[in-house]
């Protein structure tokens, strides 16, 4: 059964040190506010997962939280390059990190095949490509029926994940709307699951057919608005464009790296994130 | 022949929207790819269906995305599925006529490296990677290919094979079991290319306005073959031009409007 709590006391209860933990969320809804509190709870070794590990892996691993990521795209969105995960791989600064890399197809196959219980994910890709070269992980198989030779990865399977959604019922039953990413495989492939939300309503008002995570799915629901800055959320706040760019910036020199990250991670909580989005509310 | 000046760039994306068909499935690449679609969409091919990896189907963006899940791609699309679906039932499924990339790194039979500059495990540079590119290289029914000419950018001897064009050239693909085109057309500042049609071999068959032999030669790092002879692009017309400097503006106007509200007050 779910829980409401803390975003504070859900952390401390569902990811631990060395876990693998999934911070899932594809460009849309990505869970900042549960990343800084894992931050500021100074989790270590952890093993993090995620599609395109986007400004919330640089910062993560800025900090020293990771010892391995598995990814498919470490670029910060339209602007450039992660910096702080490049400073991890090319200077081990402050760790090394060790990569495991692939494509999109290949994680989004192996977060389904997480959710649905298989020991592997088998798909039609990775043909000439040479991350099959130095990912041990990809292999291939072969189709009893038809001989055709088809690329198979390791499922999925994190200890915990957590995603933000746009609300949750009192029940604890949750909806995501939009760009639904990868999350509903994500949560399901999970031990564990944490989801932030916007909201708390009486009545998801979701039709049949839209994406509704049973509140038995979801481990703890933490409410924090703006949870997903500078993400968006639909129907909430447009996505903070102008701060991807700024990151371009504040990444690119350890100290006014560690310095932002003093005054706007380590020195908060989770109610600054209300604030952040004010002006981003009003586009939507 | 027009007085209207437009520079290399802008030549690069309307010539890359001239590609798309009205009836064409794009799977759209960010970056450059992505204001070419939008272009064609905006003037010759209004019906274009064109998809973004973040799953939105028939997406008609006013301004150009930041990133390919913007909530403006989800706002203007026919329908949104989860990632897992548009790689598999979309993608896989063989739903998609045209993949169109972008490069940071080419080689002359359109094969691209978006990973690493210098070794994998020692990277000198460590790239983004490929996110949805490998499996688009492979999968959509051919690939158009745009990026803008330079020493660096197109090189003799790729460091990475993130996505595989034609591999060493003729039937490189079909003997690793790829039975799509792979790349069909590389769009780039200065010219049209299109691979020969044995040997696979980008070969320049349209020269931009203003551009010599010797200018796409020496902003590329292998020998350029040419056709016997190339034709001249068209250069952009009003209504093209004009198209994609409204979408660029609105662009900006619009990524400049979210000011950084992450200034926490103290």
């Amino acid at each position: 059964m779910t829980k409401f709590q803390s975003l504070q006391d859900a952390v401390a209860a569902n990811l631990k040190d060395g876990d693998t933990a999934a911070f899932e969320g594809f460009t849309h809804l990505i869970p900042f506010a549960a990343a800084h509190e894992a931050i500021r709870q100074k989790r270590r070794d952890l093993t993090l997962v995620r599609m395109t590990p986007d400004v919330v892996y640089d910062q993560m691993v800025g900090m020293g939280l990771a010892r391995k990521m598995i990814f498919s795209y470490a670029g910060n969105p339209g602007v450039g390059l992660l910096r702080r995960v490049r400073d991890a791989v090319e200077q081990g600064w402050p760790y090394g990190l060790e990569l495991e890399e692939h494509s999109h197809a290949a994680m989004a196959n192996a977060y389904e095949a997480g959710a649905a219980g298989l020991p592997c994910a088998v798909f039609r890709g990775y043909r000439g490509a040479e991350l099959a070269r130095v990912n041990a992980n990809i292999k291939a198989v072969t189709c009893p029926f038809t001989g055709e030779q088809l690329a198979a990865v390791p499922a999925i399977r994190p200890d915990v994940t957590f995603i933000h959604a746009s609300k949750a019922d009192r029940k604890g039953n949750v909806l995501i709307e939009g760009i639904v990413g990868v999350q509903k495989e994500a949560v399901l492939a999970a031990s564990r699951a944490v989801v932030t939300v916007e909201e708390v309503v009486d009545d998801l008002d979701a039709h049949p057919n839209m994406c509704v995570l049973p509140h038995w799915t979801v481990t703890s629901i933490c409410v924090v608005p703006g949870g997903a800055h500078p993400s968006y959320t639909q129907g909430y706040y447009g996505r903070d464009n102008a701060y991807y760019l700024e990151w371009d910036k504040i990444a690119a020199d350890r100290d006014r790296f560690l310095s932002w990250m003093q005054d706007h991670v380590l020195d908060r909580t989770p109610e600054a994130f209300d604030g952040r989005v004010s002006e981003l509310r009003a586009e939507v | 022949m027009s007085e209207m000046a437009f520079t290399p760039d802008e030549m690069m994306t309307i010539a890359a929207s001239r590609a798309l068909k009205n009836d064409d499935v794009c799977f759209v690449g960010i970056g450059a790819p992505s204001a070419a679609c939008n272009v064609a969409r905006l003037t010759h091919a209004p019906d274009i269906t064109l998809i973004y990896e973040s799953g939105t189907i028939g997406t008609a963006p006013t301004v150009l995305p930041l990133s390919i899940g913007d909530g403006e791609l989800c706002d203007t699309a026919l329908t949104t599925v989860s990632v897992p679906e548009m790689f598999r039932y979309w993608l896989q499924g063989g739903r998609v006529s045209i993949g169109f990339l972008g490069a940071a790194q080419l080689d002359r039979f359109g094969n691209i490296n978006t990973t690493v500059i210098g070794d994998y495990e020692t990277p000198k540079t460590r790239l983004p990677g490929g996110g949805g590119a490998p499996e688009i290289a492979s999968l959509s029914g051919e690939v158009y290919i745009t990026m803008k000419q330079s020493q660096r950018g197109m090189v003799d001897t790729i460091d990475f094979y993130t996505s595989f064009g034609h591999g060493d050239g003729g039937d490189h693909r079909k003997r690793l079991g790829i039975d799509t085109k792979g790349p069909t057309m590389l769009i780039t500042d200065l010219a049209i290319w299109k691979p020969d049609e044995t040997t696979k071999e980008f070969t320049v068959v349209s020269i931009h306005p203003g551009v010599s032999r010797e200018d796409i030669q020496a902003s590329c790092g292998w020998t350029v073959k040419f056709a016997d002879q190339p034709a001249q692009t068209s250069p952009p017309t009003e209504l093209e031009l004009s198209t994609l400097r409204d979408l660029k503006a609105r662009t900006k106007a619009a990524h400049e409007r979210s000011t950084p509200t992450h200034q926490d007050q103290k």
